[in-house]
């Protein structure tokens, strides 16, 4: 069973029903009974840092979370969810994330070329970094993927396992150990998407 | 690289889809669900459903609907028609769409863009402007393009782009259901007006309107039909192979 981490932000509607589409039970949740006896776990995640870190941390999610991480559960953020397991964010401001992947988040206006559009939105291609990491086990280089983020990864090179090209090189996806992060929408991307989602349920 | 988006539009009254379609394989040709899967197989990149129902009841059908579809089809959904509240973004975004277009209900009170972003963020938000030509001048109209609202288009999008809109779909009165492809003249002029994502909507005919609306105007970033798509007379894996073979890049 997945449990999804619920924390007060966003639609979690299409996320639950992505995983019922490929045959695997997922309960949108925040009892910490049940995270800890779930397989895996999945952070979602929309809006700003600031917000959202501020709600995990006040549910009591925050140290649920990580104590789950360190005991070697698989856990996937997802979008604003992989921003949360970084050190730190400077979305407007300077706040500390969860610290479970190593770098930090920065507006993609420092490294774009400044007549493309901000958000970075719509399908864009993966690029793998390193060996292929088993999250991607049914992909192959250059699937499609949604986007929609106006901040990025960034000084993650050691964690990164795919980037995607908007002008600049953009962490797509991270991994360190048994945590990963998905800066792209699985549940949005189509058949790409749910085999994503499919092969970290197999982990 | 960002691929440009191809976007069937369907009308949806009483939890139906208006116009008739005829497609092989496809059991139910009104139900808005069928045919939000059929398009989502074919490659379509994302969806958008447009309420054009005038009752509460056709309302309650089209959220039923909305979660149907949001069970079985995994690429973005917009929805539009009707929406004139920050409630009726709650309404259905929480049955599975993911972004709000918003027309007359804008140009009633343009503090809803606003709110709306605030709550949901600017990714959320679309304005849907229907813009017709007047003595040579692009004005916004409303109620499905009845009433002139004496508005000037270019001004009217700026400023709900500055109040939080995250996207623009530009219908062109003028080309709409001509057939001759797409309002370039007018699109270039919204994409040098704003920096977020533009759609063109309004006039295609033809697999060549789509490499010509994306050869001639880079900056658009993607192109919406509904008869063309509905009617079979252009099929989204086709128009995608031919636009990939001229190359414009799109996800295949």
């Amino acid at each position: 069973m997945i449990a999804i981490i619920d924390y007060g932000v966003g639609n979690l509607f299409s996320l639950k029903s992505s995983f019922a589409a490929i045959g695997i039970e997922a309960v949108v949740t925040n009892d910490k009974d049940v995270i800890e006896k779930a397989d895996k776990i999945i952070l979602p995640g929309v809006g700003a840092f600031e917000d959202a870190i501020k709600k995990l941390k006040d549910s009591g999610m925050a140290d649920v979370v990580i104590s789950e991480a360190k005991k070697g559960k698989p856990m996937m953020g997802i979008c604003l969810g992989m921003q949360l397991l970084f050190d730190k964010s400077y979305e407007y401001g300077e706040f500390e994330g969860l610290g479970l992947i190593k770098g930090e988040i920065r507006p993609i206006s420092d490294v774009i070329d400044k007549n493309l559009k901000i958000p970075h939105i719509g399908w864009n291609a993966l690029s793998f970094k390193g060996e292929k990491s088993p999250i991607f086990k049914y992909l192959k280089e250059g699937d499609h993927v949604y986007f929609v983020h106006s901040f990025y990864g960034a000084n993650c090179d050691e964690s990164t396992i795919a980037t995607t090209e908007y002008s600049a090189e953009l962490t797509a996806a991270v991994a360190k150990d048994n945590v990963y992060g998905c800066q792209f929408h699985p549940e949005k991307s189509g058949d790409v998407g749910l085999s994503i989602l499919k092969a970290f349920c197999e982990l | 690289m960002i691929t440009k988006r191809i976007i069937p539009c369907l009308d949806v009254r009483d939890g139906r889809v208006v116009k008739g379609v005829n497609f092989e394989g496809l059991s139910d040709v009104s139900s808005p669900v069928e045919l939000a899967d059929f398009y989502s197989k074919c490659g379509a990149d994302e969806l958008v459903f447009y309420d054009i129902t005038a009752s509460a009841e056709g309302r309650a059908l089209f959220t039923d609907i909305l979660t149907e579809t949001a069970k079985r089809v995994f690429i973005p959904l917009t929805v539009g028609g009707g929406i004139n509240t920050v409630a009726d973004f709650d309404r259905v975004l929480k049955c599975g769409a993911d972004k709000v277009s918003v027309n007359s209900g804008a140009i009633r009170n343009p503090d809803l863009i606003y709110e709306a972003a605030k709550k949901y963020g600017d990714q959320c938000v679309v304005i849907s402007a229907d813009v017709k030509r007047v003595d040579g001048v692009f004005r916004v109209f409303a109620k499905g393009g009845r009433e002139n609202t004496g508005m000037e288009a270019i001004e009217w999008i700026k400023r709900c782009v500055g109040n939080g809109a995250g996207e623009v779909v530009l219908n062109s009165i003028d080309t709409d259901g001509v057939k001759g492809g797409f309002d370039l003249e007018m699109l270039d002029a919204v994409c040098e007006a704003v920096n977020v994502p533009v759609i063109a909507s309004g006039g295609a005919g033809c697999i060549d309107d789509f490499t010509k609306l994306f050869k001639t105007l880079p900056k658009v970033d993607a192109g919406l039909a509904a008869s063309i798509f509905h009617f079979g007379e252009v099929s989204i894996s086709d128009l995608k192979k031919e636009l990939k073979n001229q190359g414009i890049p799109v996800r295949i």
